[in-house]
């Protein structure tokens, strides 16, 4: 029988190496459901890990989908970090792509280029006054933040949905969904020519030198994760746990919502209710797999884009619904909360009469 | 008269569903466990129910086999969160992530399936009289059953040693297993029935409620059902109560868009989760009246070696 013992330190080898080990096992399960499902896992796997990467092109499409998952994380970190569960992280997405929106509808032909920074501000706004309700209830209130904030996940999505049908549709859109297209002076300046990279993924390199700075190098930053691992030790040292609180949610709204922002007047360049695409939950599982470390999260931000890639591609090459994506990231997160056990335990084989209760 | 009558009829078929998984997750929380996967295993019971109907024909089966998807992703929830000390609210998230993906993977062909039509039921004598019988004695026999559930589960958390067990590993894991109970065992148990509620209650909106198959279906019943033992202050009774007061927020909305009201539908969908919203704040406002009744050790890790 399995028998779990408490290490006398926290494992550093596992700390790092349970990411990879929960990889793998998320890899095998794959391999297993393909053969299951009748497909050649081979063929699956390359689906998933090698034409995401295979040429500059796709790389720039993994640079792409993995900008909005890393900024949301990076956001999503701080409040893990310090204990505030944020897991509305979507909604705050959705109203800072509503603010951008609102904002690039006021472009016309003859607006200047300063309309692209204004996007970004109010989408930053946007996404910052969102999570701002959340922490005003649970500041004013001790209402539940897990709770309040994946409600107004779906008050967002349907304020969208109200705005797109509504008031903001597009009289020449026949009849769709829709806003008009957004003019061509909003959309993001790309990096590259011939990638449709954005200075969003710029944008997302400076938040993580941003957030090393802020985590490891400020006072403030280590108030925070006091305050989340230590809550009565943080009160002694005089850290605000409010002050943590506001300071956690004002900062991922602000990454949601830019990353909203960066949505709506990049890849897409209008607001339809397909905006909503998932990126604030996946960067839930983007923010642990990656240790709520900064660096690590850019890596696990470009694995998860290449399984949204990878998934899009099953769909097309495999035949196999693109929900696959979802799967996959859900099997992730349970395979390295499992694996992260043995961080703090060691696995012991006893025999079956030492068995533990 | 009639309408008002339907309009409670329907309200008390709303409320059931959120009443059974709030009721399933009381249990869990009982018992010391948050389980934030109820929005993942509902919808995932959701698709296995709808299923089952589509290939058995029978609605019983359909329940049950919500009932046992609910159970298999609850225990292995549970195995995480109990035996490997995993933290419970990210391993809650990642049941609910790994559900909503699973779910649609798994019922991408039976999006057009259609159902045989459900049994009717009626209850004798009071199912025919005028106007109040169609609109409250022919509801599906779960919506009395949750009345009856109610009734026992008060039974059996306050009347029976059981209860009083499953309380106290709630309360304090650590005098538990001094006096010998195996708390991780009896946990474990309650995680299970948890799943086994909140699958019943899945399988319940895909095969009676609404009996149709559509991707995250459950739209957010699960979370609600999380906010409303909040909402009961951990009590079965109210647990009910509240349950009801949901469904007709949520009836309302569909009352006030067939009497004409010119609001834009989808503000008018928002009113379940603003209600929420609201009624948390409302409740958790007040610290004793959670700090009262919440079980001592809620969220918390039990190891017992340590």
């Amino acid at each position: 029988m399995l028998k779990l013992e408490m290490r006398p330190q926290a494992s550093r080898l596992w700390a790092y190496g349970s990411p990879v080990l929960a990889l793998a096992i998320t890899v095998l399960i794959g391999v297993a459901l393909f053969a299951a499902l009748g497909k050649d896992p081979v063929r699956a796997l390359q689906v998933f890990f090698w034409e995401p990467i295979k040429s500059p092109y796709a790389l720039g499409e993994l640079a792409l989908k993995a900008t909005p998952l890393l900024l949301i994380a990076l956001g999503l970190a701080v409040c893990f970090r310090s204990n505030v569960w944020n897991i509305g992280a979507e909604g705050q997405f959705v109203i800072g792509a509503v603010a951008a929106g609102g904002i690039a509808l006021l472009a016309d032909k003859g607006t200047g280029p300063w309309i692209v920074p204004a996007i970004l501000a109010a989408g930053m706004v946007g996404g910052m006054v969102w999570a701002g309700i959340t922490a005003l209830l649970r500041d004013r209130f001790n209402a539940n933040e897990i709770l309040v904030s994946l409600m107004l996940v779906y008050v967002a999505i349907l304020f969208l949905g109200y705005l797109v049908y509504g008031p903001w549709k597009d009289p020449m859109g026949y009849n769709f969904p829709q806003t008009r297209m957004f003019e061509r002076v909003t959309q993001m300046p790309r990096l590259f020519a011939g990638s449709r990279v954005t200075i969003g993924a710029a944008l997302a390199l400076v938040g993580v030198l941003l957030l090393w700075v802020f985590l490891f190098r400020t006072r403030a930053g280590f108030a925070l994760q006091v305050g989340g691992l230590a809550p009565s030790a943080a009160r002694y040292a005089g850290f605000s746990s409010r002050r943590a609180l506001w300071t956690a949610l004002l900062i991922s709204g602000a990454t949601a919502g830019l990353a909203g922002a960066l949505e709506v007047a990049g890849p897409i360049g209008q607001l339809t209710p397909y905006v909503p695409a998932g990126y604030g939950f996946a960067a839930i599982i983007v923010a642990f797999v990656g240790r709520l470390h900064p660096v690590g999260m850019v890596f696990s931000a470009l694995l998860m884009s290449m399984f949204y890639i990878g998934g899009e591609l099953a769909q097309s090459r495999l035949g196999l619904p693109k929900s696959l994506t979802g799967v996959f990231q859900g099997l992730l997160l349970f395979t390295l909360l499992a694996c992260d056990t043995l961080i703090a335990y060691r696995v012991r084989w006893v025999g079956a009469k030492g068995g533990a209760r | 008269m009639e309408s008002y009558a339907l309009l409670l009829g329907s309200t008390l078929s709303a409320g059931t569903v959120l009443a059974i998984a709030a009721l399933g997750l009381l249990i869990n929380e009982k018992a010391g466990i948050v389980n934030l996967g109820a929005e993942g295993m509902m919808l995932c019971a959701a698709i296995a129910g709808f299923a089952t109907v589509v290939h058995t024909g029978s609605f019983a089966l359909g329940l049950l086999a919500g009932m046992a998807a609910g159970a298999l992703l609850a225990v292995l929830f549970g195995w995480l969160v109990i035996w490997l000390n995993t933290n419970q609210y990210a391993t809650g998230l990642a049941l609910s992530l790994f559900g909503v993906g699973f779910s649609a993977f798994a019922g991408i062909n039976y999006v057009q399936a259609r159902l045989p039509d459900t049994p009717k039921f009626s209850w004798p004598v009071l199912g025919d009289l005028p106007v109040l019988g169609p609109a409250l004695f022919r509801l599906h026999p779960l919506v009395y059953l949750t009345m009856l559930l109610v009734v026992l589960l008060m039974w059996f958390l306050y009347r029976t040693r059981a209860g009083l067990v499953l309380r106290s590993v709630g309360e304090s894991p650590q005098s538990a297993h001094a006096l010998g109970y195996p708390v991780r065992r009896i946990r474990l148990l309650a995680v299970a029935a948890g799943g086994a509620l909140c699958g019943l209650a899945g399988a319940y909106i895909s095969t009676v409620y609404t009996p149709l198959w559509v991707e995250g279906m459950v739209a957010g019943r699960g979370w609600i059902a999380l906010a409303l033992t909040t909402f009961a202050t951990w009590r079965p009774a109210r647990v009910l109560l509240g349950a009801y007061l949901f469904g007709g927020v949520t009836m309302l909305q569909f009352h006030l868009q067939a009497s004409g009201v010119h609001v834009a539908s989808q503000l008018l969908s928002m009113l379940p989760y603003l209600a929420t919203i609201v009624v948390l704040v409302l409740i958790s406002r007040n610290p004793t009246w959670i700090r009262v009744n919440m079980p001592a050790s809620l969220g918390k890790p039990f190891f017992p070696g340590s």
